[in-house]
């Protein structure tokens, strides 16, 4: 296990890559800064677990990989679950033959963690056992072509949620992921943003110190998906949290922590102009959808700071 | 070889004790009836202490077959249960297991498939997982379903074939019987199987990469190296049953049979039918009709060659399913014995029953009838139908 517990400032960050480059992963992909970031803040021997999805396809591609961790993909769906017997064949097998013990970290895409992959990760979560899930979540099923998913946000424009002259955009709004992973009473679930690289890394090191299940979500802007410009990734992943659209905090033990302060916060617009997914939202006639998507970022902000404020345990 | 005392169980239970003395290291399940009893026999054994193993208790049939895959690739000796639905919801994972080399022992209690629901025997579910890459055994009676529990996981955990196995019992009939069985000690059991060794465990020491993407032109290699891994099963499969037979005392092979030498009329079965038309035709022989009986032990990979040697002796065939292939040529069995009878250049009559399904009883004298049947497939050179749904009502 490596002597640095937490990282304070940039430059403490290590060179050394475990996610190598050269990879498939668009120009200015979020979720591959992410996955960087992640291998990079490992405390010692980690195995990878990952679930179909971009990062998977765009890093595996035989013969070739960007992993210099084991890493094991298995489907879409499961990813938690075979964690759970990796975790379990290995706490066992250093039982019995000595064996020496890694970290297991799961990964995948909002498409895999909150849709189809959600009962997986509830049942392993509900048995407990010593893991750290990661979801890049970049709104949508990206791998296939921007599809609507459980995380696209509301009124955004997907191919399967189309900014129509009926229905502008998704009718419904975001799952609550990290209201879902604590409603297990895990130890440690926190969001996350590529755009502070420090928090999101002392988060992942954090949660590997702590025994038990434990959930990070890190929202990872998608070029093709959100369709904006290769070189406004870090920017977006930036103004999501500065605007509120994406609190970063944590819930240790059900207590609920806003890590990234926002005081005074931007007008969403400026987040939401950047991206065509959300084009429509700007136009008079779907200003009501505009609002309904403010009223819920709001009464989600005030939410977490009267939690955060109380101290009570959820 | 030490003697050792006679053990009256049902087959579940034959199976859990089994697993037990394998000492595995993952077990990963799901109740359904009816194999649920070997998952609670197996959670006793490691609430007890007398298995020193991780018992993942799963959400679903879908992750007990992905724990597994992730446990075995980890190294682990791994196994799991199930049936039916449980099975089809494993499907998916089926295929991932075989195809990325991770050997698991599962007991399949087959039973029926949903609609309308039945909870009895069935070999439906089996053959929907025919085509999956594993290797399939079935047991005649609760003595097999034991004793194939060991020669499962030896054949699976070997460089050669790194493939999963399954042994199927008869849903009810044999997992829910009580009969008397003779257990190897567990110091044998030891000696048969010893801790896996495995060349490639997940390792942070040696990264690999698992289940990788492998576009148009690799991916017919990696199945190729996979068909090539089932190919080598019979060689380890007849080492295993050789090396069982010295600690146990008992013969396995491809098939069970009973006067096959010098019959003219030959039976195919898979599962606990073996015993009830075996027992017919101890009748029959009597009456000086020359009548044959073959269980089938290995249905996949299917021993072609094997089958061949027997056939080819034959006059007639009544291959007897318990599954029927929707929309095909009739029950699976039936349909690669016809396979196997073509391209070997068999010219003799072949007929197909199909029989027992959603449980339904299948008696004495109804294996009688069909062994009947087929001598007069032999003697009229022919028979009238192909394909018969046997005692179905209209």
């Amino acid at each position: 296990m490596s002597e640095l517990k937490y990282f304070k400032t940039v430059k403490e960050i290590p060179r050394e890559d475990r996610f190598a480059k050269g990879h498939r992963l668009c120009a200015g992909c979020g979720a591959a800064i992410a996955m960087k970031l992640a291998m990079k803040a490992v405390r010692g021997p980690t195995v990878v677990v990952n679930a179909t999805g971009c990062v998977e396809v765009a890093t595996t591609c035989y013969p070739y990989s960007a992993w210099a961790v084991p890493y094991i993909h298995v489907a879409f769906e499961n990813t938690a679950a075979v964690a759970s017997g990796i975790i379990e064949a290995n706490r066992i097998l250093n039982k019995k033959r000595g064996w020496k013990l890694y970290d297991v970290i799961a990964i995948g895409g909002d498409g895999g963690t909150f849709d189809i992959g959600l009962q997986a990760l509830s049942g392993a979560l509900e048995r407990g056992h010593n893991l750290l899930y990661i979801c890049y979540d970049n709104e949508a099923y990206m791998n296939t072509g921007i599809q609507r998913s459980g995380a696209t946000p509301l009124g955004a424009a997907t191919t399967t949620s189309p900014a129509g002259t009926i229905i502008p955009g998704k009718p419904q709004r975001k799952k609550d992921l990290i209201g879902i992973a604590v409603a297990h009473r895990i130890p440690y679930a926190a969001t996350a943003s590529i755009a502070y690289p420090i928090d999101y890394m002392n988060k992942i090191r954090k949660a590997l110190e702590i025994e038990g299940p434990k959930v990070i979500h890190v929202l990872t802007p998608c070029v093709p998906g959100w369709r904006y410009s290769p070189s406004d990734t870090i920017k977006l992943a930036r103004l999501a949290v500065e605007t509120r659209y994406f609190p970063v905090y944590e819930v240790e033990n059900g207590r609920v922590k806003i890590t990234i302060k926002v005081d005074r916060p931007k007008p969403v617009e400026e987040f939401l102009k950047l991206q065509r997914r959300f084009a429509h939202l700007l136009k008079p006639e779907n200003a009501h959808i505009l609002e309904a998507l403010k009223r819920g970022l709001e009464e989600n902000w005030e939410r977490l700071v009267k939690l955060e404020e109380s101290g009570v345990i959820i | 070889m030490t003697q050792v005392e006679r053990l009256a169980f049902m087959g579940d239970e034959a199976v859990a004790y089994a697993v037990k003395q394998c000492n595995v290291d993952v077990i990963a399940a799901y109740p359904i009836t009816p194999q649920t009893i070997i998952v609670e026999r197996l959670s006793e054994y490691v609430a007890n202490g007398e298995l020193d193993a991780a018992f993942i208790p799963v959400e679903s049939e879908h992750s007990a077959i992905s724990a597994c895959v992730g446990a075995s690739l980890a190294g682990a000796r791994v196994y799991t249960s199930t049936c039916s639905q449980g099975l089809a919801l494993m499907h998916e994972i089926l295929h991932a297991a075989s195809s990325m080399r991770a050997p698991i022992g599962m007991t399949i209690a087959n039973r029926s498939l949903n609609a309308p629901l039945n909870i009895h025997c069935e070999h439906s579910d089996v053959m929907n997982a025919r085509d999956t890459g594993w290797v399939h055994l079935f047991a005649n009676n609760v003595q097999q379903a034991y004793d194939l529990t060991f020669i499962s996981f030896k054949v699976a955990e070997d460089p050669r074939v790194l493939l999963p196995v399954s042994v199927n019992i008869d849903a009810f009939v044999l997992s829910h019987s009580v009969e008397p069985i003779t257990p190897i000690t567990d110091e044998d059991a030891a000696k048969y199987l010893p801790p896996r060794e495995y060349e490639y465990p997940i390792n942070p020491d040696r990264p690999i990469t698992y289940g990788t993407m492998a576009l148009p032109d690799t991916y017919m290699e990696f199945k190729m190296q996979f068909k090539e891994a089932l190919d080598r099963v019979p060689e380890v499969f007849e080492e295993a049953v050789k090396e069982y037979e010295k600690i146990s005392g008992r013969r396995y092979w491809y098939y069970d049979s009973y006067e096959i030498e010098d019959a003219d009329a030959l039976v195919i079965v898979l599962g606990s039918t073996y015993g009830t038309v075996k027992t017919a035709a101890k009748k029959l022989r009597a009456e000086g009709l020359k009548v044959g009986v073959m269980g089938l032990t290995m249905f996949r990979p299917l021993p072609e060659k094997e089958l061949v040697k027997v056939l080819r002796n034959m006059k007639a065939v009544v291959v007897m399913d318990r599954a029927y292939s929707y929309g095909g040529l009739g029950g699976p069995l039936y349909t690669d014995i016809i396979g196997v009878l073509y391209r070997n250049g068999i010219r003799i009559p072949a007929k197909n029953i199909v029989y027992g399904l959603g449980g339904r009883d299948f008696k004495l004298d109804e294996a009688e009838a069909i062994l009947r049947m087929a001598e007069k497939g032999v003697r009229e050179g022919g028979f009238e139908t192909h394909v018969d749904w046997w005692g179905v009502r209209r």
